[in-house]
C-alpha cells in the first residue's frame, strides 16, 4: 500500500474519531452526567469526611463494604 | 476500619515552596540577562556570567525549576483531592521531589560553565537527562498509580490534563534527548541537519504546548472552579477542549522553522495547525473565564481570582498571537526579533506565572493549616506590581520586535539596504530599558510573594487532611 494513502487515512480517522468525541460530549442524554461530573472538586468535606462522597461519585467495587 | 487516611501533603508543600524559591532565582537569573542587554559590561568579563551561559539558566530555571516544581505540586495535590485516596508510593513521590532538585541543581551548575548539548530548552547534557528520565518515570508511577487507586469512578477533567502532560513530556524527552556520549559532559545528537532540527522544534513547541499549557490547564480546570466556588462553565466543552488540545498540538513545531531548509510542506502543515490551535485554545481560555458568569463580583475582592482570571486573559491573547505569527508572511517580519521574546513572555509571565501563583496562593494557607495567607492585601500589591511588569515588558517587546523586522527588511531606491544591523540595535536600546523595568517588577512581586509565604509558613498548624471515607465504611 502507498505510504500516502496509509497516511491520508489516519488522518481521516483521526478526524472522525474528533468528530466522534465531540457528538459523545454533546448528546443530549450525557448532559446530566457531565453536569455532575463537573461538581467533583466540591465534594471533599475537609477534616470531617463523616460521610464520604456521594454515591453517585463512587466507583463501584468500593460499594462492598 | 482502622485509622483513618489523610492526604500526602508533605511532598505537595516541599515543591510548592520550591516552586517560589526557584520563581524567584530563575526570574533574578532573567533581570540580569536583561541588564546586560542594557549594559553588556555586566558579565565582569567573566565567562560563566556571559549572556549566552545565564540565558539558558534563566530559561530551564522559570520553565523546569519554578513551572515544573508547580506542576508537580499541584498535580499530586489535585490528583489525591479528586480521586479521594492519598498519593501512590511515599518512597517514589519523595524521589520526585530531591531527584527533580538535584536535576535543577546539575543544571545551575553545568550551564554557567557552558556544559551544553545547545538544544533549546534541552541543553542539559546526557547524564542529567538520565536522570530526568528516572524521576519523570517516578512521576507518572505515582501520578497514574494514583489514578489506578482512586476511589471516585470518574476521573475529572484536571486529571486528564495532567496525565497527559507526563505522557508526552516523557516520549518528548526521550525521542529529543537521543544522543551518542562521547565523555561524561559531551554528547552529540543521534539527529543531523534538517531532521535535527525539525526533532528539535516538534519538541520545542510540544514543550511548549503540554509543559507550559496543558499541566497549567490541569491547574485552571481545578483552582479556579474552587476558588471562584463554582462548577467549571461546561464540562461538555473542557472533554472537547482536551481532545482538540491533544489532536493539534502535536504538528505546529514546523512553524519554528518558516523559510528554512525544512521542506515548504511541513512549513505550511505547521502553519496550518497552529491557526486550527485557536479554536481550542479559546475554547478553554472562555471555558475558565464564564466559569465567574454571574460571579463577576468576586474579581473585585479575590487577588487569587484575579491572578487565575488576568492568567486566562493572557493565554487568549497569546494563543491569538501564536497563530497568528505562525502564518509565514507574519513570520517574514516577527522571526530573530524581539516579537517573539515579547510573545514568548506574554505567555510566560502572563499565563504560566499569573496562573501558578493563583495556585500557589491557593495552596499555601491549605497545606500549612491556615484559612489564609499571611497578608491577603499583599497578594493583591503582588498582583498589580506582577500585571504592570508584564505589560510594560510585552508592549516594548512589541514595540521593539515590529521596528527591528522593518527595519531589516527596508530597501532603499537602489536597492541596498536602508539600515545596518547595527542601526537596528540602536534603535532597540530604550525598549531594551523598559523591558528591564518590566521584569524588576515582575521579580519584585514574586519577592513579596517569598516574603508573604514565609510569614504564613512560621504561623503553621497541623494540615494533614483526612480523606473522606465511603459511609459503608465505617460500619
Amino acid at each position: 500500500m502507498d505510504i500516502n494513502l496509509l497516511r491520508s487515512l489516519v488522518t481521516v480517522a483521526a478526524l472522525a474519531t474528533f468528530l466522534g468525541i465531540v457528538w459523545w460530549a454533546y448528546a443530549p442524554s450525557r448532559k446530566s452526567r457531565f453536569e455532575r461530573d463537573a461538581l467533583l472538586p466540591f465534594n471533599e468535606e475537609e477534616g470531617t469526611a463523616e460521610n464520604g462522597p456521594p454515591a453517585v461519585f463512587r466507583r463501584n467495587e468500593l460499594e462492598r463494604p | 476500619m482502622q485509622a483513618q487516611e489523610s492526604y500526602n501533603y508533605k511532598v505537595v508543600r516541599q515543591f510548592a515552596v520550591m516552586t517560589v524559591i526557584w520563581g524567584v532565582v530563575g526570574m533574578l537569573v532573567g533581570v540580569i540577562i536583561a541588564a546586560q542587554l542594557l549594559w553588556p559590561e555586566l558579565n565582569f568579563g567573566v565567562s560563566w556570567l556571559s549572556y549566552g551561559r545565564l540565558r539558558p539558566l534563566h530559561t530551564n530555571a522559570v520553565i523546569f525549576a519554578f513551572g515544573g516544581s508547580a506542576l508537580f505540586a499541584t498535580s499530586y495535590y489535585v490528583v489525591q483531592r479528586t480521586c479521594h485516596v492519598r498519593l501512590f508510593s511515599e518512597a517514589l513521590a519523595s524521589f520526585t521531589f530531591w531527584g527533580w532538585q538535584v536535576v535543577i541543581v546539575a543544571a545551575a551548575v553545568t550551564l554557567p560553565l557552558g556544559i551544553t548539548t545547545s538544544k533549546e530548552y534541552a541543553e542539559l547534557e546526557w547524564p542529567i537527562d538520565v536522570l530526568i528520565t528516572l524521576v519523570w518515570v517516578a512521576y507518572a508511577v505515582v501520578f497514574f498509580g494514583t489514578l489506578a487507586k482512586r476511589r471516585i469512578q470518574h476521573i475529572y477533567v484536571a486529571n486528564w490534563f495532567f496525565g497527559a502532560f507526563i505522557l508526552t513530556i516523557a516520549i518528548l524527552h526521550l525521542v529529543n534527548s537521543a544522543a551518542v556520549p562521547v565523555t561524561f559532559w559531551k554528547s552529540y545528537s543521534v539527529y543531523s541537519g534538517a531532521q535535527d532540527a525539525m526533532v528539535q522544534w516538534w519538541y520545542g513547541h510540544n514543550a511548549v504546548g503540554f509543559f507550559l499549557t496543558a499541566g497549567f490547564l490541569g491547574m485552571m480546570y481545578y483552582f479556579v472552579p474552587k476558588q471562584a466556588g463554582r462548577p467549571i462553565y461546561s464540562y461538555r466543552l473542557s472533554v472537547v477542549h482536551f481532545w482538540a488540545l491533544i489532536f493539534t498540538y502535536m504538528w505546529a513545531g514546523p512553524h519554528h522553522l518558516h523559510y528554512t531548509a525544512l521542506p515548504d510542506w511541513a512549513q505550511s502543515l505547521g502553519m496550518v495547525f497552529s491557526l486550527i490551535l485557536l479554536a481550542p485554545s479559546w475554547g478553554g481560555m472562555i471555558n475558565g473565564i464564564m466559569t465567574l458568569s454571574g460571579a463577576w463580583e468576586k474579581l473585585r475582592t479575590d487577588p487569587i481570582l484575579k491572578f487565575l482570571i488576568v492568567s486566562l486573559s493572557f493565554y487568549g491573547m497569546s494563543t491569538f498571537e501564536g497563530p497568528m505569527m505562525s502564518i509565514k508572511t507574519v513570520n517574514a517580519l516577527s522571526h530573530y526579533t524581539d516579537w517573539t521574546i515579547g510573545h514568548v513572555h506574554s505567555g510566560a509571565l502572563g499565563w504560566v506565572g499569573l496562573v501558578t501563583m493563583g495556585s500557589i496562593y491557593y495552596l499555601l494557607p491549605r497545606l500549612f493549616g491556615r484559612t489564609e495567607m499571611y497578608s491577603v492585601r499583599l497578594v493583591n500589591t503582588h498582583f498589580w506590581i506582577a500585571t504592570v511588569g508584564i505589560v510594560l515588558y510585552i508592549a516594548a517587546m512589541w514595540i521593539a520586535g515590529v521596528m527591528q523586522g522593518l527595519m531589516w527588511r527596508a530597501v532603499s531606491d537602489d536597492g541596498t539596504l536602508t539600515y545596518t544591523f547595527v542601526e537596528s540595535v540602536k534603535a532597540t536600546y530604550p525598549f531594551y530599558a523598559i523591558r528591564l523595568l518590566g521584569g524588576l517588577l515582575y521579580l519584585a512581586g514574586m519577592g513579596i510573594m517569598l516574603y508573604n509565604m514565609v510569614k504564613t509558613i512560621a504561623m503553621a498548624q497541623e494540615a494533614d487532611t483526612r480523606i473522606p471515607v465511603p459511609a459503608a465504611a465505617h460500619a
